[in-house]
């Protein structure tokens, strides 16, 4: 009977389609409640943000690769925050780390990667006509986009935005007198938050309900292409982890605006001694990291899921264990929320505690492991195509690689009492989430611009764009292990204060000039966007010949993606060079009774069956027919 | 007229690429190589990895080994030869994954690049090779784990009886220092009792205080455990000693500790690294504002017999500063009154 339902409600939905749509500008492009745009705002919006975030770590870069420089040229821009002798403001410095930590964690990789293809992709890789709740998904995408507006005012307050750090530790985000950013910036930066928490939960939710109801006839979850699983799971961790970053912020705010003390206790400061007593800064950090640790997983999964398709489908080669992808990815997910405290060894927590959390922490690299060793199978004896989507997909696996295996180090809690806070963190979690999560994305827009415009990006100049930033990448992040190793903290507006970080200037140096041509590297990317976009060679319907569902649709897919009735799935999304069949994939809406050439023999089995339920659909959809 | 000539030149070299860009976008349509699945950029590609591989395979190798001495810190504490065991061995170990991992993940592209004629291998699962590459792994993992677990045991391990105690307290943007005296127990203090003259807020009631004193420099005595006991006045700090490998934040409201056997003094480690001027240092590693960068206590290690002279001739609170001695109650009144009279 299930397939009778299912049959009614395709019947429902199709009709549902066949009203006439309207839209207007507003409709179609600004409040629009079609997933494809939405997932295209999100990337718009991304890019936006990954420009200023950039732009601000190449302004602290300046200040760290030429100390003496004389910034006055910046003052145009930043106007009172170089001073009379053409210096930096220190305070200001940290304001720049922090807004650039918070821009790209949450701005960039959350919202632009998970944002733009978990809305993109979803639906059109289920074989649905949209979200859930289209309302819901737009109201979602402007609470980010207002969330995102009140941080960029922050930027220009005269006291500056928030300068705690991106983890905005109290008291020193709590106290104004701490900190000028801990003012009215640190205030817009919760405001911000906030809106920004509840975009990613309506988000999630969308998500994660949509995974689980609108998937087409024939799609179980053993037949979704791993990027789904990844969004799916991405969205479970987002769902259950930003509420406690919500709950942190919240206490944050009462700390500060109603004398409350959560947080703080025992403070002299200013000349005063506060009267608030009895709170902990180490509960926030408790509450901070178990938001702060998952959402790590939140803006690599979705990267990483990127990479199996992509991989898969450009290595013309299933990707190499299916099921342990899956599998590692829920150990990731669980492991995902026990293993906070090991951002916070050295807090001054029990020591014990940092027992246990080792522990926990060193088991999440298994499932990374196995991670990588199957993408490396999908390779081996693969027939590879390096378009760009694969050329950053193959440079995520080596920061996944790269960074994965620092984070060695900083599990172990012995190791991390001397490379806690330093530049060995900083070259750690840029490479493994920063740049993995980065080249994630860039593999999907390269990938699925086509699909989401109707034209091609340049082939070249993506290829010219990844090796200079993929070189670019590790030229920024590879030196500062050393300096890190040598001790350099973090989050440091100068090291010549100290003779044991009195050195590496001239790596200092190269580096700053690394990021520079890298970061005006990504206007190659950026041209390459906006030109292919108008001007770009018209795209075949499935140009990569690829297996998954969205390949299906018209080039132009309009509000409900599939013209006619929603294609049904027989197969899995990995069935590429397999032995007998003629091409070399064959797409999921490829019945098993269409290719006994190539059929494994527990698929031929399943034949007699598939059979049965298309004669069984068949009966209902006559039988709907006549009831009309 | 620079600029002017300087942004004719930009916009010339900026014509000149689009140019480039347009005859070679239109070349490839000609030739129809837009068409072809995987045209003569492939193999440029492919080979690309493999001089990536190569070089950046030299330059890490010339580089770790010609900056080895710059960025290996000399080590001064006992702990510290252990951690930095542990981590030598992480390295060796993550070391050897790092290089063949990347050497399969760059040499695949190449030895396997598109090839019309050839198809790729149906391989989709083996749960033998998944199982393996679960169990090696976790297992490696375990030996570090329980290796680096049974070191941490031993660092945060309560601190020996016995031990110097110095406290240290993080305000911004300095390091405040204070010792216990003679009696080896630092007295009490309150935060709401800081004023100018009593910057650590110590309470002069409580008798163990009398004798405390405070010192511009951390002087500690050469393989002799020393207790840190750190705290906070204002906001989050850290404690960081990069040749003792300590580091522990500084908590307002809520103490904490470290305690190590430095293993070489002051003037040893001159002598060592043959620089005059080399002093051990502390940084702070917890943002703590915009004199964040700036902390820096200066630590001293001196031969035990020298520490017990050094201690003997210090001046504590009371005699610095009598009138912290004025309104105690009559008993503490006595013990301060006998202190200033020393």
């Amino acid at each position: 009977m299930a397939t009778a339902s299912v049959a009614n409600h395709d019947k429902i939905t199709q009709d549902h389609q066949d009203h006439e749509h309207h839209d207007n500008f507003v409709t179609k492009y600004i409040f629009t409640q079609d997933h494809k745009m939405i997932g295209k705002q999100y990337l718009l919006t991304g890019m936006f943000w990954a420009i200023i975030g950039g732009f601000l770590s190449i302004l602290f870069r300046l200040q760290l690769g030429f100390p003496e420089m004389d910034m006055s040229f910046l003052r145009p821009l930043l106007g009172g925050w170089i001073d009379e002798s053409g210096a930096l403001d220190p305070a200001f410095y940290l304001a720049l780390v922090t807004m650039h930590g918070t821009i790209m964690v949450f701005f960039v990789l959350t919202a632009g990667l998970s944002g733009t293809f978990s809305n993109y992709l979803i639906p059109l890789q289920i074989g649905a006509r949209d979200m859930a709740s289209g309302f819901m998904n737009m109201l979602s995408y402007w609470f980010f986009f207002v969330s995102g507006v009140i941080m960029f005012i922050s930027l220009f307050l005269k006291t500056g935005p928030a300068a705690g750090g991106w983890v905005v530790y109290p008291p020193l985000s709590a106290l104004e007198q701490a900190i000028p950013g801990s003012g009215l910036g640190m205030t817009l930066w919760l405001i911000a938050m906030t809106f920004f928490i509840a975009s990613s939960l309506l988000g999630g939710i969308n998500y994660i309900t949509t995974v689980i109801n609108l998937r087409t006839k024939g799609m179980s979850f053993s037949r979704l292409p791993l990027t789904i699983w990844a969004f799916f799971l991405t969205a479970v961790i987002g769902l259950l982890s930003f509420p406690v970053l919500f709950a942190a912020a919240l206490l944050l705010v009462f700390d500060r605006s109603f004398g409350t003390s959560f947080y703080l206790s025992d403070i002299y400061i200013g000349g005063e001694a506060l009267p608030n007593t009895g709170g902990s800064p180490v509960l926030y950090q408790h509450l901070f990291w178990f938001l702060g640790h998952p959402e790590v997983y939140i803006v690599l999964l979705p990267a990483l899921g990127i990479t199996s398709e992509v991989i898969a489908t450009n290595s013309r080669k299933p990707i190499f264990g299916y099921k342990a992808m899956i599998i590692s990815m829920l150990g990731i997910t669980i492991l995902s929320f026990i293993v906070w405290a090991h951002h916070m060894f050295v807090s001054g927590m029990n020591p014990f505690l940092g027992s246990i959390f080792m522990f926990l922490t060193l088991i999440i690299a298994v499932p990374s492991a196995v991670k990588v060793f199957n993408y490396l199978t999908t390779l081996w004896r693969g027939n590879l195509i390096f378009t760009p989507a694969m050329l950053f997909s193959i440079g995520l696996v080596s920061f996944f690689i790269s960074g994965g295996l620092t984070g060695i180090f900083l599990g172990n809690s012995a190791i991390d009492i001397q490379l806690h806070d330093t530049y060995f963190v900083v070259a750690h979690f840029h490479l493994v989430m920063g740049s993995a999560s980065f080249f994630g994305l860039m593999a999907g827009v390269y990938h699925w611009f086509p699909k989401m415009f109707g034209r091609m990006m340049d082939a070249r100049l993506g290829y010219v764009h990844f090796w200079l930033t993929f070189v670019g990448v590790y030229l920024v992040f590879f030196p500062m292990h050393y300096i890190g190793i040598a001790g350099f903290p973090r989050r440091y507006y100068s090291w010549t204060n100290f003779e044991f970080a009195n050195m590496y200037t001239d790596l200092n140096m190269f580096v700053s000039v690394a990021a520079i041509i890298t970061f005006a590297g990504q206007f190659i990317f950026i041209f390459n966007f906006f030109y292919s976009m108008y001007r770009g060679r018209k795209a075949t319907l499935n140009p990569w010949r690829s297996n998954t569902l969205e390949w299906t649709t018209p080039l132009y897919p309009g509000h409900g993606n599939w013209p006619g009735e929603i294609p049904t799935v027989y197969r899995w999304p990995y069935d590429y060079s397999k032995p007998g069949a003629e091409e070399d994939f064959i797409p999921q809406t490829v019945p098993l009774s269409a290719t006994p050439e190539s059929n494994l023999p527990h698929e031929q089995e399943l034949v007699k069956l598939e059979l049965e339920i298309m004669k069984e659909d068949e009966e209902v959809l006559v039988a709907n027919e006549s009831i009309q | 007229m620079y600029s002017f000539l300087i942004g004719v030149g930009v916009l010339l070299l900026l014509s000149i690429i689009w140019m480039v860009y347009r005859i070679q976008t239109l070349v490839s349509v000609v030739k129809g190589s837009d068409k072809k699945v995987a045209s003569g950029s492939n193999k440029i590609n492919a080979i690309l990895f493999l001089v990536f591989l190569v070089g950046g395979g030299a330059l890490l190798f010339w580089y770790s080994i010609k900056e080895y001495d710059n960025y290996q810190l000399p080590i001064a504490s006992e702990h510290g030869a252990v951690t930095d065991q542990l981590f030598w061995v992480t390295m060796a170990v993550t070391g050897s994954v790092f290089l063949v991992t990347h050497i399969l993940l760059f040499i695949f592209p190449y030895k396997y690049q598109y090839d019309e004629k050839r198809k790729a291998s149906f391989y989709p699962d083996n749960n033998k090779l998944e199982i393996i590459w679960t169990i090696v792994p976790g297992i490696v993992l375990a030996v570090l784990v329980i290796s680096g677990w049974m070191a941490w045991s031993d660092i945060t391990a309560p601190a020996p009886e016995e031990s110097h105690v110095v406290e240290i307290m993080g305000y911004q943007f300095a390091w405040e220092v204070r010792y216990p005296g003679i009696d080896n127990v630092l007295g009490d203090y309150d935060y709401r009792l800081i004023t100018a003259s009593n910057s650590h807020g110590i309470d002069f009631t409580d008798k163990n205080s009398i004798d405390d004193f405070s010192s511009p420099v951390v002087v500690i005595p050469k393989g002799e455990p020393v207790l840190f006991k750190i705290r906070a006045r204002d906001v989050l700090h850290s404690v960081f000693a990069p040749h003792m490998r300590l580091k522990m934040d500084a908590v307002p409201g809520m103490p904490t500790r470290f305690w190590f056997v430095p293993t070489k003094t002051t003037a040893e480690m001159r002598e060592e690294l043959g620089d005059p001027e080399f002093q051990y240092e502390i940084a702070c590693t917890e943002v703590c504002g915009r004199g964040h960068f700036s902390m820096r206590k200066i630590i001293e290690v001196i031969e035990p017999e020298a520490y017990q002279k050094w201690m003997a001739e210090q001046k504590s609170f009371i005699q610095m500063n009598p009138s912290l001695a004025e309104g105690l109650p009559a008993e503490t009144k006595e013990l301060a009154e006998i202190e200033l009279n020393k």
